[in-house]
């Protein structure tokens, strides 16, 4: 095992700046959609507002991030084990398989994550942006400026948006989970936290098995 | 640990700037000390105690007036081109043209109409005489310059005058008080409407003459200590503003915007809401904050006697709720208004219009919905009848509820609804079936008045909700908190939940599968 650097600064940063956005967004989202009661719906309206405005930045410099420094190649969607990815989580998993897919530095997302990820980044996170902005700009039906820029219901923008955040509440619980499915539960989660990550080199293939095998242990490095 | 330090101090400094912004304080309305000195009330130039044309013994209140049109000339012609001298105006009305139309001769469902009832109703005219259709609107001198100028506070018209001064008021005195009219002149009449304090308005009552700025923070003695007119400006004695109830044409009114203007939120998206939502339906959360308000006047129960001699029964507040003459009537006080789409224009049922009563028969219509770029949400009083009706003609019943004595076909004396409604129609030259029957009728009251200030408007969560939401009857369109889509929901919480099934079952099978090896 070798501890390298997997996660750089800014994507740590954008990683938890995301995270805690999408939380309170979600939060204050779903105040103002008649979910939940917590700020007020006034204070809701006033911070969702605010919170996007911080995303909408945020996925600016993300997207500069991602092209200046080729990390966009990482969510080049491939077959390759992909199929060995899914049956790992149906199968593999419970019979303590290894990985089948090894990280690095270079290839941080196993096929599986590519593909979802890229699905949040080219699907999702535009519907939630762009119906976002039409719901922030909304303006009702009026005689004065273009009749034909009129919209005529708030309810087409508001319905999308809603099963966007229904899908990132989806995504969320689902991602929080398989964060724990790394060497040991909490890997993933330190990876993320330090930027390091002990990542196997050719020989610890067998060390990752020899070591799975004690699963006692991994339960308790996990405590 | 300097990786970590750089991006926890960003993150900080984010949620730094976060809170300060969304914390930031409401910008400061102008002082109410400001104001006070805006609306002072100006000692006028010209003490008409001293005018020698007015140290005179006046006989006739007539006389009182060609003393004032010696001097304001031409003033009276001004007057009578108001439609507080002619009670009609000029309007166009969608689907039926140019009309003429007011209290001359529009139906209502309180007292239902002025013909032959004229003796008594008009005693709010701003004339002198108006006894019957034979009044003579030409002639200057039935201008009564007192009702509205008399600033003694001793100014009273007679009931059931007809428009003539209380035989007790002392016509040279007031004539030497006279000045900008204040909120007596015009609470006297606006105040009663209907028969009684508060009656037809619902925001417009007594209370006012002296008021709190929680009840009308416009009127307020302890606030801006505003006078009507202060709002319903008047050039060459037309006035500013009008009542739906009478009016048709999105002309003339006198708005918030006015002083206002369109945008005055700090919030954007509190000003957002003013293209589709009046100022009033905020910051007017409930109406008749004093004293009680009608909202129903149901005529069929009126005749019944006691001992042969009419009577009234009263609730705990002192409000009438039976009275021979009139009826039976619901009062409410602390009124959440009901709300409807309205883009300023109205039609009314015209006097002669045939129409069924399947429905509710609408005394007047205001106009608009979601879709007319014109309208917004404003706040109503709905006022619900029942009254005469002519079921073969299928018209709306003029009677002739007042009279002097007995015997002259009054329902008020002779509690006899066959010759009170022949003499009524008969009056206004339309037919009479023999047949009466008691039609529902509604009629929409905008509120206007009794704007709370400003710690007390409707906050968002009362329209912005699930349950019982104001604007819960405005299905025409969507908005956050209030709608969801069925499918929508059951799809995305379906969604979550299997997620979380999804993984509690995965996280299951793995720690049996680690513990099984």
């Amino acid at each position: 095992m070798k501890k390298i650097l997997v996660y750089s600064r800014f994507n740590r940063f954008w990683h938890w700046m995301q995270s805690m956005l999408i939380f309170f967004l979600a939060l204050t989202g779903f105040e103002i959609h008649g979910s939940l009661n917590f700020f007020g719906f006034e204070q809701a309206v006033t911070f969702h507002n605010f919170a996007a405005i911080l995303f909408l930045v945020l996925i600016g410099l993300a997207i500069f991030w991602h092209f200046t420094t080729g990390e966009w190649r990482q969510y080049l969607p491939t077959r390759q084990h992909l199929r060995a990815q899914i049956e790992y989580y149906i199968t593999g998993i419970f019979r303590n398989a290894p990985h089948p897919t090894k990280k690095t530095a270079l290839t941080k997302l196993n096929p599986l994550q590519r593909l979802v990820y890229l699905a949040l980044k080219i699907l999702v996170i535009p519907i939630m942006v762009f119906s976002g902005l039409l719901y922030m700009f909304y303006r009702y039906p009026q005689s004065a400026g273009i009749q034909s820029l009129n919209i005529e219901s708030l309810g087409i923008i508001a319905i999308l948006h809603t099963i966007g955040a229904f899908f990132l509440i989806s995504f969320v619980i689902v991602h929080v989970y398989l964060i724990t499915t790394g060497h040991s539960p909490t890997s993933n989660l330190k990876a993320m936290i330090t930027g390091y990550e002990e990542i196997e080199n050719e020989k610890t293939i067998d060390h990752h098995t020899e070591h799975a095998v004690s699963s006692e242990n991994v339960l308790k490095a996990a405590k | 640990m300097k990786r970590f330090i750089i991006p926890m101090l960003a993150m900080a400094i984010i949620a730094l700037i976060f809170i300060a912004t969304i914390t930031k304080k409401e910008a400061e309305s102008t002082p109410l000390a400001e104001l006070k000195t805006k609306f002072k009330k100006e000692k006028p130039s010209v003490d008409h105690s001293k005018f020698s044309q007015l140290q005179k013994k006046f006989v006739k209140p007539q006389d009182v007036t060609a003393a004032c049109i010696d001097c304001h000339n031409e003033r009276h012609t001004e007057v009578m081109k108001s439609s507080h001298w002619n009670w009609e105006r000029e309007e166009y009305i969608e689907g039926r043209g140019i009309r003429y139309v007011g209290k001359k001769n529009i139906l209502n469902n309180f007292c239902i109409g002025i013909n032959t009832n004229e003796q008594s109703c008009n005693k709010c005219h701003i004339g002198y005489g108006w006894g019957d259709k034979n009044f003579d609107f030409s002639n200057a001198n039935n201008v009564d310059c007192l009702a509205c100028h008399d600033n003694s506070d001793t100014y009273v018209k007679k009931s059931s005058g007809a428009g003539m001064p209380d035989a007790a008021v002392n016509l040279a005195f007031v004539a030497q008080h006279v000045g900008r009219p204040t909120r007596s002149n015009c609470g006297t009449c606006h105040f009663f409407g209907g028969g009684g304090n508060n009656v037809k308005h619902g925001d417009l009552e007594k209370a006012l003459f002296d008021t709190h700025r929680d009840v009308d923070v416009h009127m307020g003695t302890d606030g801006a200590n505003l006078d009507c007119v202060d709002c319903h400006k008047t050039e060459k004695h037309q006035m500013l503003g009008k009542v739906y109830s009478l009016s048709s044409m999105n002309r003339n009114r006198s708005t918030c915007e006015q002083c206002h203007t369109e945008t005055p939120h700090s919030n954007s998206v509190i000003n957002e809401h003013t293209v589709k939502v009046a100022c009033q339906t905020c910051h007017i959360p409930e109406y008749a904050k004093v004293n009680s308000t009608k909202m129903e006047w149901d005529w069929s129960t009126a005749g019944k006697l006691n001992n042969g001699e009419p009577y009234e029964i009263k609730d705990s507040l002192g409000n009438i709720v039976y009275a021979s003459i009139k009826g039976s009537f619901i009062w409410r006080r602390n009124v959440k208004p009901e709300y409807i789409w309205f883009n300023g224009t109205a039609s009314h049922y015209l006097t002669g219009d045939t129409i069924s009563a399947d429905s509710p028969i609408q005394m007047n219509t205001l106009h608009g919905s979601y879709d007319d770029p014109d309208s917004k949400i404003i706040p109503v009083k709905i006022h619900r009848a029942k009254q005469p009706y002519d079921p073969i003609n299928k018209l709306v019943i003029q009677p002739k509820t007042f009279a002097n004595e007995k015997g002259e076909g009054g329902f008020w004396k002779d509690f006899d609804w066959q010759t009170s409604i022949q003499h009524g129609m008969d009056y206004i030259n339309l037919p009479y079936s023999g047949q009466y029957t008691f039609a529902k009728t509604e009629m929409y009251w905008p509120i206007n008045h009794m704007v709370s200030p400003k710690t007390k408007t409707v906050q968002c969560n009362e329209c912005h909700t699930q349950k019982n939401s104001r604007i819960a009857n405005l299905k025409d369109f969507y908005i956050p908190g209030r709608d969801q889509n069925a499918a929508v929901e059951m799809f995305g919480f379906g969604t979550i939940i299997l997620s979380l099934i999804g993984v509690s079952i995965h996280a299951v099978m793995r720690i049996i599968s680690k513990k099984k090896n």
